[in-house]
């Protein structure tokens, strides 16, 4: 058996630290070690982007990501996004539009979607395309999930001007 | 995936001993996109793989208008496309930074790593490479520069001696007048792999009337990026017009013998790179300031 090392880092606004051999990847540590298992794995290789979590803000695959890299990191999954009484906007928006049929897909299109609506809060149906064109869905069709952020958008820019 | 011993130097040098203290296999982790996946599907034993992203010189993006652009070898293309000065003075890197992958992976992929893994369809290798790169390597001897165009020497091996590594990339400033393009074909316009691709640099003279130099490059068919040096010969002292530029197109596709394989036929990629030759010249022209007229 290899060594363990371990790995300190902030997990959804939690401190954590726990035990990965080098060659774990992030999305076995998370699903494996920290029972996080909203992020899924689709393909293992970076084409389908179920794994998407945000690595200090960055989308990236947790697939593709040795778990000891977040050594000091803060990282965000599917799980740190709505609080303990409602749903994160995305969320919310995804079940309103119904942008979800078997859900496997869905964790990875939520992140994703919080990552472009931080960073673009209107942005145009193109936009959207192109930012999820690493996420892949087998069953809506997209057209129900470009509904969704549409509606993401809408829902955090209201939230946004009633603080 | 095997197991390994993992180390994330946080010096060159630290690097460099790790490298030369080490009597098996040390793989150099960048942004992982091409080394998990590999690694994955490797049977191959690994003593170190070891994480240069820490290194300051690696992640560092600077442009200087006498020296020009220093791209640090780990630094990954979302890094690059939201480099103010690599937006204001090379369009054509930012072209290839934001085809590769989809988002996630543009967080994590470096042209450094696009370089080192050295793949015939390395979209970074040849927008890089028709702006006359060099690659910056350092190893126990200490630094040496190798030409882009020397840097790939097969599919998937570069001409990094054992104990080197990639430190960066130097492109040098814009000239007056020039213009750069980078353009592929992928049946899917995002998340694909080149069946073949273009990158071209043009020079025109004060009038914007006159070619007085060009680079041409071609993507994904050799067993490595290449250079068209007659293509891009053709278009000294010519008009920056069609003309011109589909006569430079013909030399490409003369200069080339692309295989067949999953992703397109030879025949297939010698047309493509007909057109995409022809089509990457014209808007490096627009971008050095030509604007066309209608028939010519
Ligand atoms: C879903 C997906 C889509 C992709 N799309 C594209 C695409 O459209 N176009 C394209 O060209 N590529 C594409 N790729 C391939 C890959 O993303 C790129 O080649 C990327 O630029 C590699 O960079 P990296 O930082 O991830 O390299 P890594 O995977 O970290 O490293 C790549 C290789 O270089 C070596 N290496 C890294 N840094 C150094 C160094 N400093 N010195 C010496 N050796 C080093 C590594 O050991 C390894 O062999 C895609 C990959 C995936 C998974
Ligand atoms: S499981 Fe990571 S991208 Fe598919
Ligand atoms: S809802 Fe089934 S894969 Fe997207």
């Amino acid at each position: 058996m290899s060594k363990q090392l371990v790995v300190s880092s902030t997990i959804n606004g939690e401190e954590v630290e726990f035990l990965t051999e080098p060659q774990q990847s992030l999305l076995e540590c998370l699903r494996d070690t920290l029972g996080l298992t909203g992020s899924k794995e689709g393909c293992n290789d970076g084409n389908c982007g179920a794994c998407s979590v945000l690595i200090d803000n960055r989308l990236v695959n947790a697939c593709l990501v040795l778990g000891i890299e977040i050594d000091g990191k803060d990282v965000i999954t599917v799980e740190g996004l709505a609080n303990a009484h409602e749903l994160h906007p995305v969320q919310e928006a995804f079940v309103l539009e119904d942008g979800l049929q078997c859900g496997y897909c869905t964790p990875g299109f939520v992140v994703a979607t919080k990552a472009l609506l931080d960073r673009n809060a209107n942005p145009t149906e193109d936009e959207i395309r192109f930012w999820l064109a690493g996420n892949l869905c087998r069953c809506t069709g997209y057209d129900k999930i470009v509904r969704s952020v549409r509606l993401a958008a809408q829902l955090m820019n209201d939230s946004r001007e009633e603080v | 995936m095997k197991t390994f011993n993992y180390e994330a130097p946080s010096t060159i040098d630290q690097a460099i001993t790790l490298m030369s203290e080490n009597s098996g296999q040390v793989l150099l982790l960048a942004g992982g996109t091409d080394l998990l996946v590999q690694l994955r599907s490797s049977n191959q034993d690994i003593d170190l793989v070891m994480d240069v992203k820490g290194i300051s010189e690696l992640n560092q993006i600077n442009y200087d208008e006498v020296s020009g652009l220093v791209i640090g070898a780990a630094a990954p293309c979302s890094q690059i496309y939201e480099s103010v000065p690599v937006l204001e003075n090379f369009p054509s890197i930012i072209d290839a930074a934001t085809i590769i992958g989809g988002k996630a992976i543009q967080n994590r992929a470096s042209f450094g790593g696009n370089l080192c893994n050295a793949s015939p369809s390395g979209d970074a290798i040849g927008a890089m490479m028709s702006l006359g790169a060099m690659c910056s390597v350092v190893g126990l001897d200490g630094v040496r520069n190798i030409p882009i165009e020397q840097f790939c020497i097969a599919p998937g091996k570069n001409a990094l001696a054992s104990g080197e590594m990639l430190i960066s990339i130097q492109i040098p400033p814009p000239r007056l007048n020039s213009g750069a393009n980078y353009l592929r074909f992928t049946p899917r316009a995002e998340m694909d792999i080149a069946v073949a691709g273009v990158g071209a640099s043009i020079e025109l003279n004060s009038d914007l009337d006159r070619i007085l130099s060009a680079c041409i490059a071609l993507v994904a068919v050799a067993p490595t990026p290449v250079l068209a040096a007659a293509a891009s010969a053709s278009l000294i002292g010519k008009k920056p017009i069609i003309s011109a530029f589909e006569e430079a197109a013909g030399a490409a596709k003369e200069s080339i013998n692309p295989i067949t394989d999953v992703r397109g036929s030879a025949a297939q990629r010698k047309h493509l790179i007909g057109v995409l030759t022809r089509r990457c010249l014209e808007l490096a022209a627009n971008r050095a300031g030509y604007v066309s007229c209608k028939g010519e």
